[in-house]
């Protein structure tokens, strides 16, 4: 417990590395699987948009990038990495790693979520004369509202393990804090007062997301 | 002057990539005229929806044409349609309203879409709400609001943008009798206080009974007849028609009613078509009186259809054999429907 004191600072800057890693790489991996979630749901066969072409390119994509483990993922794109950010260790070449698995996950979830939408309900906005991209932005994602944050919040969670698992590469935060301050040393403190803190930021996640999506789904 | 044309069309759809076609509009030709309610009435798969949906170019014709008003549907292309489907109205049975929007956000949805300021869209969902019955509403959501409440809902949505036209998918299916009632009462007055044209589509004969001046009857994809109600239902010329005036009115007896009647009633068997015009009933009696022939209903039903008697009556007729011919003859030569029922 004393060591743990003693290493208080550094624990406190691994927190933040944490909430830098894991708070960029949902905004922007958030950002950039909605817009290819957004795609996968408008462009497959049937749907407001659709193109055969676009369609296949993106599925093919994500399934192959989504299955790779995160582990293996951050090592598989380090040449892009380098190209992109000059670097492939440390905090912010894991978070550029964590944005895109990020935004692969997220892709799925959001496609997933909107074609579980009513189709009567485009059928209506579609014979009011809507556009198809408004269809799309002001119909379609207010419907599936409630399933979309709860499925932001899991990826919120997965993004937090990610983080975690990228400590093993010298990656930084709480995972990193645990590993070169806790279990290389035996100090099982150390590892149990991390993993608690990592399983408290997961459930005020988790706690913050269900209330949003009850807010949304009004129940 | 018509409001709605489809010329010739047909419609086929392929199931799968490579898998069967399946026609549901075969050669389809037909006129609503401004202002009347036309309705259409198949049974399920007849190929009712297909058509409602070409009407606002949800779907697009295999061949054929379709014009609503000066614009031909089919020539527009998928932007100038948008335009046009902001005149045209549209309610459905499962009444699709967005869940993500408040009642009074449902019915300014399509102002929105067509561009219509704020305060004006606020002055008219206040209006249309009003129209419907739901003013005090305006604040809760759809899930709030029972089955006819939506569909009142989902009408004053379809007349946000004031359109001439209301296509009507199936909207009361799903709705209990005295509803069904309720909101087919407001059609009615959409139809006759705003003078909108409305194109209502159905499976059940009493929604038509109720609403249509007009009907075409389908089935198989195909039009069976087309008139107005009363002489789609009192003088069927379809099998399609007459299935569903049979199924609706119960009373022509079935083969198996005559076979039943048969066991009891020693007499021929007649059915004839009741027919609106006074003093019918007491010519009948006359004539089987002349004749020495005793005629007793022994099934049948006289209803009203637009205001007017329909029905058929089955007798059974005693007397001399003679008689009964002569009476028969006469009446036939006086152009009364009449069937003698074999077996
Ligand atoms: N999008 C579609 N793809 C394939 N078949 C369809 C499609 N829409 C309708 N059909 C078929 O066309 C026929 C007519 O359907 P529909 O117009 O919905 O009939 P109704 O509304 O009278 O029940 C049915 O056999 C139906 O299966
Ligand atoms: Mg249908």
């Amino acid at each position: 417990m004393d060591e743990f004191l003693t290493n208080l600072p550094e624990f406190r800057a691994a927190i933040w590395q944490t909430f830098y890693m894991v708070g960029i790489s949902v905004v922007l991996g958030g950002l950039l699987g909605l817009a290819l979630g957004l795609v996968l749901y408008a462009t497959r066969p049937g749907s407001l948009m659709s193109n055969r072409a676009v369609f296949v390119g993106v599925n093919i994509l994500v399934n192959v990038v989504r299955p790779i483990p995160f582990v293996i993922f951050l090592m598989a794109i380090q040449p892009l990495m380098k190209a992109m950010i000059g670097t492939t260790i440390g905090t912010d070449a894991v978070t550029f790693a964590l944005t895109l698995a990020a935004a692969f996950a997220v892709s799925r979830v959001i496609e997933q979520t909107l074609i579980a939408v009513d189709p009567g309900v485009v059928e209506a906005a579609r014979a009011a004369g809507a556009r198809p991209l408004s269809i799309l932005l002001t119909v379609v994602v207010p419907e599936a509202l409630g399933p979309v944050i709860l499925g932001y919040t899991f990826i919120f969670v997965a993004v937090v393990d990610m983080s975690a698992q990228a400590g093993l590469f010298g990656g930084g935060g709480l995972g990193s804090f645990a590993i070169t301050h806790g279990s290389q040393r035996y100090n099982w403190v150390v590892v149990y007062i991390t993993v608690a803190v990592i399983i408290l930021i997961v459930q005020a996640g988790q706690f913050a997301g269900n209330a949003l999506a009850r807010r949304a789904l009004r129940r | 002057m018509s409001h709605v044309r489809l010329s010739q069309v047909t419609k086929s759809f392929t199931r799968g990539r490579n898998g069967p076609r399946v026609v549901a509009l075969d050669d389809v030709s037909l006129e609503v005229a401004k202002g009347e309610v036309f309705g259409v009435i198949g049974h399920s798969g007849a190929g009712k929806s297909t058509l409602i949906r070409l009407i606002n170019g949800l779907e697009t014709p295999t061949s054929g044409q379709v014009h609503v008003g000066d614009h031909e549907i089919t020539a527009l292309s998928e932007r100038d349609l948008r335009g046009v489907r902001q005149d045209i109205g549209m309610i459905f049975q499962q009444f699709n309203l967005f869940r993500s929007r408040t009642i009074a956000g449902n019915v300014a949805y399509p102002l929105k879409v067509a561009g219509v300021a704020k305060a004006e869209r606020d002055r008219r969902v206040a209006r249309l709400l009003d129209f419907v019955g739901l003013l005090d509403r305006a604040h809760d959501h759809p899930e709030q609001l029972s089955g006819g409440q939506k569909q009142r809902v989902g009408i004053a949505r379809a007349l946000a943008t004031e359109p001439s036209l209301l296509l009507a998918d199936e909207a009361t299916s799903a709705l209990d009798p005295k509803t069904t009632a309720e909101v087919l009462d407001l059609l009615s007055r959409v139809n006759r206080e705003l003078g909108v044209t409305i194109v209502l589509i159905t499976h059940e004969l009493d929604v038509i009974r109720a609403v249509a001046g007009r009907v075409a009857v389908m089935d198989g994809g195909r039009i069976a007849e087309t008139g107005t109600v009363y002489d789609v239902f009192a003088h069927p010329r379809s099998t399609a028609a007459a299935d569903f005036v049979r199924g609706a009115l119960r009373d022509r007896p079935s083969p198996e009613t005559v076979a039943r009647l048969r066991r009891t009633h020693s007499g021929r068997i007649v059915t004839v078509g009741v027919q609106d015009r006074t003093g019918f009933q007491t010519a009948l009696a006359r004539t089987f009186l002349e004749h020495g022939v005793a005629a007793g209903v022994i099934f049948g039903g006289v209803g009203e259809l637009q205001e007017r008697a329909v029905g058929s009556l089955t007798f059974e007729l005693t007397g001399p054999a003679e008689g009964i011919d002569a009476a028969l003859a006469t009446l036939r030569a006086d152009g009364v429907d009449l069937t003698e029922e074999e077996g």
